[in-house]
């Protein structure tokens, strides 16, 4: 079967998700595009959008729809020559519109499983619950005839773990979009040792087709991206909870946010990229990983309390950031949760004090919206650190310990034979994360 | 000299800021100053600078291609009462000749003038073209194009067909040559633009503006073959307004004549829309025109000081200067490149950045000329002010519609 051949009829599970709608997004695209070639004419391609909810599946077409045009605004040059034998497709405008259409028009929004039992791959993007996946992937398999291939979208849970539960022989593969997938270069691809070549050729066809960077990642529970960023979270947790004993909870939170921010020069803070992953998807994954690792306590008990009164994190389905750790207005951090009273505390009635505490920032600061499109990172981040290293306050001293956390977690991926090599757990930190420089790194020596 | 059967003038010009991209303060996802906006600023602008205001003008005329499109507005003689309640009950009009439409507008008072049926006219162009993506945009300013050929043409139409008269230029000349030419007309313009708190590029700091553009290899797969974007003015929202007044018109207004230019004279020729160009490398009525120009008036180009010329694109004023005369086909680059166009050189071009540097709201393109020159002659141009000797006193403008199709050229003097 040939590339365009296996993705004639494909389903994507969990599709009004946040992964689900973005894997569903790319693939349609990608084969719409396959249905231009001359030698596709004529012939149908369907992607099943699978999920639970009737009102998720209304919600995502109004979001894939303006991606396809912001895509199509963007090819247009390219879409003139595609519809060049449309004689009543004269104007940019009328281009875009027929491309939306002619997208919208391959995907199938649905509440029916059974659909997936035509396809001959499918994307698996649901809950991160084991024991679901193994139980829908099971009665997938068992009605499809097509022995189709399976794409687990999982961040933690191991290949070989699904693949044995739900008898699927080397014919699943873990292929794990980082959020938003429409925006995120990186996918991180996890075989088993039973997984068909064939499939892996197809995967890598299948990531350049939607222009993403493979790295590849061992089976290994959490795999690379979640390797590091569960165990930097509970790092950026037991900092907060050490201060507590000078400083109140929020206070607390609010420096320890700063500094993996401000001091490691990161897009966001820790606390705040557990607000944006999703606290109780950040326990799903500790649940999942913690098993694996006997050596290692991948808990924290703030974690599960937090979550006990209700607090979660993640989008709203608008892609507006909901209140975790830290309230939002209008996707900025303003105050910061207080189990104890049950309710947030706000940054300015703090901020003052616990900056004076850290003391001020090394000479040679950028933020790192400043600095990540800059070419002389390393002799930037040189000079900062160096400088860094030669303060005496708070702030410098919780800033090395973090970054060399950060870099004894990326060594140990290594070590533990989840990643290759350095270069890949930095490719995946720059990549899925945006970091502006990988964890493994000499900065910190 | 042929004179023209009346002395025509044209005084208290004003340009509004040239917003778009490059601008500080132009944000595209916050909402804007629209057509009315500008319309009222320029018009304001010029009305507060004479006696009477609105009362003394008898009637006026404004140049716009797309508001049709654009702002989904037609009918716009009538905002110019709103402009100022003095031009209610009288006449105005409207005249389209895509990005020629300004110049259109100047003629249009002029002939008022001439005909005696006004003494003072205010002339006005305005287009405000943000409020579509320019991938929309691209299928608006096509209209300037002949819809028949638009589903040949590339997705930004006017580009890809002023891409085609570069690749033309670069197939029968050198590229090169041609894209150092090019890239030093671009310099120029952001030179000049740096000097006019109304240009578009005014705030412009790149350090090398000829390295950039001469570095930027065209690329067709995400634009066009043989442009690259600094080779293209930019989408432009501004109007700008003149007055036209006899010499009555003038004292009506209370204008001394120093502080006005006369009209010298004028042409102006259209290009059949529905023929493609018979030679890619040459602007041919562009070049009628100018010829046309200098006939009716007697002068001769070593006569001119300053020339505002229509750059929408840097291989058109690579054209227009050797339409002009001043190099032979396939050197228009060179004198280019030389630096003979820079404001110190023998013919500054586009003293205040041109459609590239300043701006290019398409509509409004030719009024905005026509300020330029009249402040330049006056010395009213702050530091974009060139000398102005007494050997080369004249000023000139030449404003194009379409592909070379809508043409008009303009050649004035300092009042005396």
């Amino acid at each position: 079967m040939t590339y365009d051949e296996k993705l004639q009829n494909v389903s994507v599970l969990g599709a009004a998700g946040k992964m689900g709608s973005g894997i569903l997004l790319l693939t349609a695209v990608e084969m719409t595009n396959l249905s231009f070639k001359p030698q596709n004419k004529g012939k149908t391609f369907v992607i099943n959008a699978i999920d639970l909810s009737d009102e998720g599946l209304a919600g995502i077409m109004p979001y894939i729809n303006g991606q396809v045009r912001k895509i199509a605004e963007k090819q247009t040059v390219w879409l003139r020559s595609v519809y060049e034998d449309r004689a009543d497709l004269i104007e940019n405008s009328e281009i875009i519109d027929q491309y939306i259409f002619d997208v919208m028009n391959v995907i199938r929004p649905t509440t029916a499983m059974e659909v997936a039992y035509r396809s001959g791959l499918i994307f698996e993007a649901v809950s991160e619950n084991p024991d679901l996946k193994v139980k829908i992937l099971s009665q997938i398999d068992k009605n499809n005839p097509n022995t189709p291939w399976y794409f687990t979208n999982t961040s933690s849970v191991p290949i070989k773990l699904i693949e044995e539960k739900a008898n699927l022989k080397g014919r699943i593969l873990g292929f794990h979009f980082y959020n938003p997938p429409a925006v995120q270069k990186l996918v991180e691809l996890i075989t088993t040792k039973n997984t068909d070549p064939i499939m892996v050729d197809f995967a890598y066809g299948y990531a350049k087709g939607i222009r993403k960077i493979i790295v590849p990642s061992n089976d290994i529970a959490g795999f690379i991206g979640n390797g590091h960023f569960i165990r930097d979270g509970l790092h950026g947790i037991n900092e907060a909870k050490a201060l507590t004993a000078k400083y109140t909870w929020p206070e607390a939170v609010y420096m320890i946010n700063k500094v993996s921010q401000d001091y490691l020069v990161r897009p966001m803070g820790i606390f705040q990229l557990m607000d944006y992953v999703g606290v109780d998807v950040m326990k799903y994954i500790l649940n999942v990983m913690d098993p694996y690792m006997p050596d290692e306590d991948l808990h924290s008990d703030i974690l599960n309390r937090v979550i006990e009164l209700g607090i979660t994190g993640g989008q709203l389905s608008s892609g507006a950031q909901k209140d975790g750790f830290l309230k939002y207005e209008r996707d900025q951090a303003i105050a910061a949760f207080d189990p104890d009273t049950k309710s947030y505390v706000n940054f300015t009635d703090f901020a003052e004090k616990c900056d004076d505490a850290l003391g001020k920032m090394p000479d040679g600061f950028m933020s790192w919206k400043a600095v990540i499109r800059k070419k002389n990172k390393d002799e930037i981040f040189t000079a900062f650190f160096t400088n860094m290293k030669a303060m005496n306050s708070l702030g410098a001293k919780l800033g090395l310990k973090y970054g060399a956390c950060s870099n004894a977690i990326g060594q140990k991926l290594v070590a533990d034979g989840v990643a290759a090599s350095s270069d890949d757990v930095n490719t995946v930190m720059l990549t899925g994360f945006f970091h502006a420089f990988g964890p493994v790194n000499k900065y910190f020596d | 000299m042929k004179n023209l059967r009346r002395k025509v003038y044209m005084a208290a010009g004003y340009n509004t800021i040239s917003m778009g991209t490059g601008r500080k303060e132009f944000n595209p996802k916050k909402e804007r100053p629209g057509l009315e906006e500008y319309l009222i600023e320029a018009g304001q602008g010029v009305l507060t600078q004479i006696d009477g205001g609105a009362k003394s003008v008898d009637e006026s005329v404004l140049g716009n291609f797309m508001a049709a499109h654009f702002n989904k507005q037609g009918n716009l003689p009538g905002f110019f009462p709103m402009i100022d309640k003095g031009l209610e009950y009288k006449p105005a009009t409207s005249v389209e000749g895509a990005c020629g439409s300004g110049s259109l507008s100047l003629v249009s008072g002029i002939k008022s003038v001439l005909a005696e049926s006004a003494e003072v006219v205010l002339s006005m162009g305005a287009e405000v073209q943000n409020t579509v993506k320019a991938i929309y945009g691209a299928d608006i300013l096509a209209y300037a194009g002949w819809f028949k050929k638009r589903k040949k043409g590339h997705a930004y139409f006017f580009p890809g067909q002023f891409s085609d008269r570069a690749g033309a230029y670069f197939a029968k000349y050198d590229r090169d040559k041609a894209r150092k030419g090019m890239a030093q007309w671009y310099a120029n313009a952001i030179e000049n633009a740096r000097l006019d708190p109304t240009a578009q590029e005014y705030h412009n700091t790149h350090p090398d503006p000829y390295g950039l553009s001469f570095k930027s290899e065209p690329n067709g797969k995400v634009f066009v073959d043989n442009l690259n974007y600094m080779d293209c003015s930019k989408v432009s929202d501004a109007a700008s307004g003149i007055i036209i007044a006899s010499e009555e018109g003038l004292k009506r207004i209370g204008i001394d004549k120093k502080d006005a230019v006369e009209v010298v004279g004028y042409a102006q020729v259209i290009r059949n829309i529905t023929e493609d160009p018979t030679e890619l490398t040459e602007l041919k009525a562009i070049k009628t025109t100018i010829e046309k120009v200098f006939q009716s008036t007697g002068l001769s180009i070593d006569q001119i000081a300053t020339v505002e010329l229509h750059d929408c694109f840097t291989i058109a004023g690579i054209l227009t200067v050797e339409a002009l005369g001043l190099a032979k086909p396939g050197e228009g680059c060179d004198f280019v490149a030389k630096g003979n166009t820079k404001r110190d050189g023998i013919l500054p071009m586009n003293t205040t950045g041109g459609l590239i540097g300043w701006g290019h709201p398409t509509g409004g393109t030719g009024v905005h000329q026509a300020v330029t020159i009249w402040q330049q002659l006056t010395g009213k141009t702050g530091k974009a002010q060139i000398n102005i000797s007494a050997e080369r006193p004249y000023g000139m403008t030449i404003n194009m519609g379409g592909d070379d199709v809508t043409i008009n050229a303009i050649i004035y003097k300092k009042g005396e």
